[in-house]
């Protein structure tokens, strides 16, 4: 029990996937802008790392075997490709201003090296099921996170005193690195 | 032992009151003016459309402005004289633009119309409402909402009226005075609006450094033996005179965000505007006059009976202006206007006239960045966050300053008053209000727009169809008539090319037939008419005219 | 080589057979969008844009068509707005597609000659009048499209601009001295 609960602590705060693994920034920076967009983007990419994360070990462990090795990576990619086509088709039917909203990044979950790279992680640590579920889960859980603040900072530094030359993009990069650095600062939290 | 008020309202601050100046002395009543400015929009609602001519002579309660609509009030001549004017003059508004106002030119002998009262308790509560709105009764407390509406409980349940006598601004002490010297008539005026509202009990909330007006109120209360009456003593602290403030303060009912009052069963009214009810029902008379105090820059600042349309000018002489007055202020120092010049009429929200000089009132400080010390949130009395609204009101951010509550700020100033950087504050949100409040109505006016855009093309569409369709029935009809040969079964089955064959066949005939017709009619041999024959000719066409006119007289009906 | 080539089959079958599935199911009916820009949209049905109005333009955008930057009469707010609703970057105005102040239509009655072709130009039916008979703009119900004035025969329609009163003043953005004159 006590073991689960480090991986969602470790994975949410200690090894965040966006700001100590730098993973995942494509969407980090692109659906940022707003509030909302970034939480409907977390809740999308939760339900499609997940799900990915679980599908990922059951056919590594069932389906490829040691033999087939090989086809990890091609094999995990088809079935991300698939969950994010259908998680796609969900949210355009409930909310389709959220769909407007996260426009071409909703498809480029697909693309996301977190998606693709919290599965690869659980192989290469030989997880069991709940575990790569919880680490997927889990790391997910820190993206949300991480998207959530990120948002808020950006909508408050849309009314502050920016030079010229810093706003928009060069601003939030330079956020972001100040937020990674805040979160280096969880290492050693759990031993 | 007077009750003191058993809740707290969150935040607010102590500004010096400046209060002892002007109650030194007891009300004095104004002179009457040169000449009267009197808007015709001194209330909530429509502007009062004017039933006076120029040159017309008028009396002292003569209605001048009668109300239009169901948010409206009447507006009244103060004195009597002549109407010099009816045009655009300007008003206490913080832009300085002109509204519509009726100018007159009094003659000193302030005669008064034909007016009498009705007993309240005889007359009913349609018949109250009507007497108050044509007698131009306004919440007088600054906000001028019509009280013949703010009267009406609408199917609400009214258990507490508040009757507001904190008076929580610096400098003011109009209701102050007024309650030290006519608390019986507006107990009787509460007794009016009490009935109206069906109310339970009423509250009497006065702040505790008016000691003098809560003796008189409790006095008077026991002398005109008015039961469920309590006068209530309130910390002295700005803004507790605000309605949601007070209603909070002597009772505990939080009125929340987008909530009207009487949906919580209180409803609350000025102390003055129930004086004004009083003799507006039992006397018939009129709003025509108010209590309006002078300070700041005059030899004698005190409280004056100030007829309305009186200019500021002429009042502020009657306390003895000082030089160095640079601006006069409506109002008090946390919530007045600068008015645009010293012409400006008296109006029913006057409750104050600061003569101020830049001693008194110095100009303000540049402004610095926001340091977030969250003061200006200690203070609200609304619960707000001013610093977010103002940051994003300074960012034009309209929709973020929406989900902060833009619309519950009660435009009280206290954020203003402590920010240690002199940000001022109140200034953002109204720009923000009033850019929101545009956008609003562009969006409605769209709206309306794409509607009527809508109903064009369905009408246009539908003309079409009925055009095509009586196309279609004409040329049904007159295939119908032009069918010679009955349509035999064998006919049918011939192909389409004979069908139409036949047709063309029918029409020409049908053509030549027609001509044959028109020739025959026709004369003939007109070529090379000799005269004689002309003539004959023209004789005989004469005598056909006339068979016709016989003709047609005799088919006329008989008369 | 077999087992390889029947797993990555049978992970693709089941995926299509999901994916099919799921593409019934969850089957969007019409373009709610389009209805979503035409809210934002100012509804004066002039054609600036280059479409014969509001609702045109609207679905335009929503197919990808057309820039969000084509419409005066919604202003600098207006491109805002879509941005904000599509997800796109803003866009400023281009050349020649300046925003104008507002203003109604005004029919100098003393030389109309109630010949009704500005009537049938009017896309909010905001002109009152028949044939022979004078014609007057109904000023609130006038958007400021101006597409009343070409066809006009005698020339005798005029914008008038709305000046600013006392009942549309608006409060102006308050502009503060950042440091105090020497």
């Amino acid at each position: 029990m006590t073991e689960y609960l480090l991986i969602i602590v470790s994975t949410v705060f200690v090894n965040n996937i966006v700001m100590v693994k730098i993973l995942g920034l494509c969407p980090f920076m692109g659906v940022s802008k707003k509030l909302e967009a970034a939480v409907g983007m977390g809740a999308a990419t939760t339900f499609v790392l997940t799900l990915g994360s679980g599908a990922s070990y059951l056919i590594e462990h069932y389906l490829l075997g040691p033999d087939l090795a090989y086809l990890t990576t091609l094999s995990f990619i088809v079935v991300i490709a698939g969950i994010v086509q259908f998680t796609e088709m969900v949210i355009q039917k409930t909310s389709p201003s959220l769909y407007q909203i996260l426009g071409i990044y909703l498809p480029l979950i697909t693309t996301n090296c977190a998606v693709l790279g919290i599965p690869l992680l659980n192989v290469q640590a030989k997880h069991d099921f709940m575990e790569s579920l919880l680490f997927g889960f889990g790391g997910a859980m820190g993206f949300t996170l991480v998207m959530i603040l990120f948002a808020g900072i950006r909508e408050r530094l849309d009314g502050a005193d920016v030079p010229g030359i810093f706003k928009g993009s060069a601003i939030a990069m330079i956020t972001a690195g100040l937020m990674s650095l805040a979160f280096m600062g969880f290492s050693g939290l759990v031993k | 032992m007077t009750i003191k008020a058993p809740f707290k309202f969150h935040g607010g601050v102590h500004p010096p009151t400046h209060k002892e100046e002007s109650t030194r002395t007891p009300i004095a009543q104004a002179a009457i003016p040169s000449k009267l400015v009197i808007p015709l929009h001194q209330h909530v609602g429509t502007r009062a459309k004017p039933c006076v001519q120029i040159g017309e002579r008028v009396l002292k309660g003569q209605i001048i402005g009668q109300p239009e609509g169901r948010l409206s009030s009447a507006t009244h001549a103060s004195t009597s004289g002549t109407i010099s004017a009816i045009d655009m003059q300007l008003v206490a508004h913080h832009s300085g633009l002109p509204d519509l106002c009726v100018t007159i030119s009094p003659d000193g002998k302030d005669e008064w119309i034909e007016h009498s009262g009705v007993d309240y308790k005889q007359a009913s509560h349609d018949e109250l409402r009507k007497r108050l709105r044509l007698a131009g009764v306004v919440g007088l407390g600054g906000a001028v909402f019509p009280s013949d509406v703010k009267a009406n409980a609408n199917n609400h349940k009214i258990k507490t009226m508040v009757l507001n006598g904190a008076e929580c601004e610096p400098y003011i002490t109009c209701d102050d005075v007024l309650m030290r010297e006519r608390a019986a008539d507006i107990l009787l005026g509460t007794e009016i609006l009490r009935e109206l509202l069906d109310a339970d009990e009423v509250l009497i909330g006065i702040e505790d450094n008016k000691p003098e007006a809560i003796a008189a109120m409790e006095q008077a209360i026991i002398a005109g033996k008015h039961s469920r009456m309590t006068v209530m003593s309130v910390e002295t602290l700005y803004p507790s005179g605000g309605a949601k403030q007070l209603i909070r303060l002597l009772t505990g009912i939080e009125v929340a965000a987008g909530v009207r009052s009487p949906e919580m069963g209180v409803q609350c009214f000025n102390v003055a505007t129930a004086y004004s009810a009083w003799r507006a029902i039992t006397h018939g008379e009129p709003l025509l006059s108010r209590i309006v105090t002078v300070a700041g820059n005059v030899e004698r600042p005190q409280n004056f009976d100030v007829l309305l349309g009186t200019p500021v000018n002429e009042l502020v002489v009657q306390a003895g202006s000082k030089p160095h007055t640079d601006k006069h202020i409506m109002g008090g120092p946390m919530m007045g206007v600068q008015l645009p010049s010293g012409a400006v009429g008296i109006t029913k929200a006057t409750n104050c006239i600061i003569e101020s000089t830049p001693e008194l009132f110095p100009a303000p400080k540049p402004a610095l960045p926001c340091i977030r010390c969250t003061r200006c949130a200690e203070v609200c009395p609304a619960e707000l966050q001013p610093q977010d609204l103002y940051w994003f009101a300074k960012a034009k951010n309209f929709v973020k300053v929406e989900d902060f509550h833009l619309f519950d700020c009660i435009e009280c100033g206290a954020c203003a008053y402590v920010c240690p950087s002199n940000i001022p504050l109140v200034n953002y949100y109204r720009f923000a209000k009033s850019e929101i409040s545009e956008r609003e109505r562009e969006a409605k006016a769209a709206e309306l727009a794409r509607e009527r855009h809508e109903y064009r093309q369905f009408r246009i569409e539908r003309e079409k169809q009925e055009k095509a369709a009586k196309l279609a029935q004409k040329e049904k009809a007159a295939l119908a008539t032009k069918a010679i040969e009955p349509v035999t079964a064998a006919a049918t089955e011939v192909d389409a090319d004979a069908e139409d064959l036949a047709k063309q066949q029918r029409i020409e005939a049908a053509l030549a037939k027609a001509k044959e017709q028109a020739a025959a009619a026709k004369p003939k041999n007109t070529e090379a008419l000799t005269p004689q024959q002309q003539a004959d000719i023209a004789e005989i066409e004469a005598r056909r005219a006339q068979a016709h006119e016989i003709a047609k007289n005799e088919t006329e009906p008989k008369q | 080589m077999i087992a390889a080539l029947w797993v990555m089959i049978g992970i693709a079958l089941f995926l299509g057979a999901v994916l099919g599935f799921s593409a019934i199911k969850f089957k969007v009916q019409g373009n709610p969008l389009v209805d979503k820009i035409d809210a934002v949209l100012p509804q004066t049905q002039c054609g600036q844009c280059g479409f014969p109005g509001c609702k045109p333009y609207a679905t335009a955008i929503a197919a990808g068509e057309a820039e969000i930057n084509q419409c005066p009469p919604g202003g600098e707010e207006g491109i805002h707005k879509l941005a904000d609703l599509l997800g796109k970057e803003f866009v400023p105005f281009g050349e020649g597609a300046k925003p104008k102040a507002k203003s109604v239509a005004f029919i100098d009655e003393s030389t109309c000659i109630g010949c009704t072709l500005c009537i049938q130009a009017c896309p909010v039916d905001a002109i009152l009048g028949a044939a022979k008979q004078m014609h007057t703009i109904i000023a609130s119900e006038c958007t400021g499209c101006e597409l009343c004035i070409p066809p006009c025969p005698v020339d005798c329609i005029t914008m008038l601009p709305i000046d600013e009163d006392i009942t549309n003043w608006k409060w102006r953005y308050p502009v503060i001295a950042i440091q105090e004159a020497a």
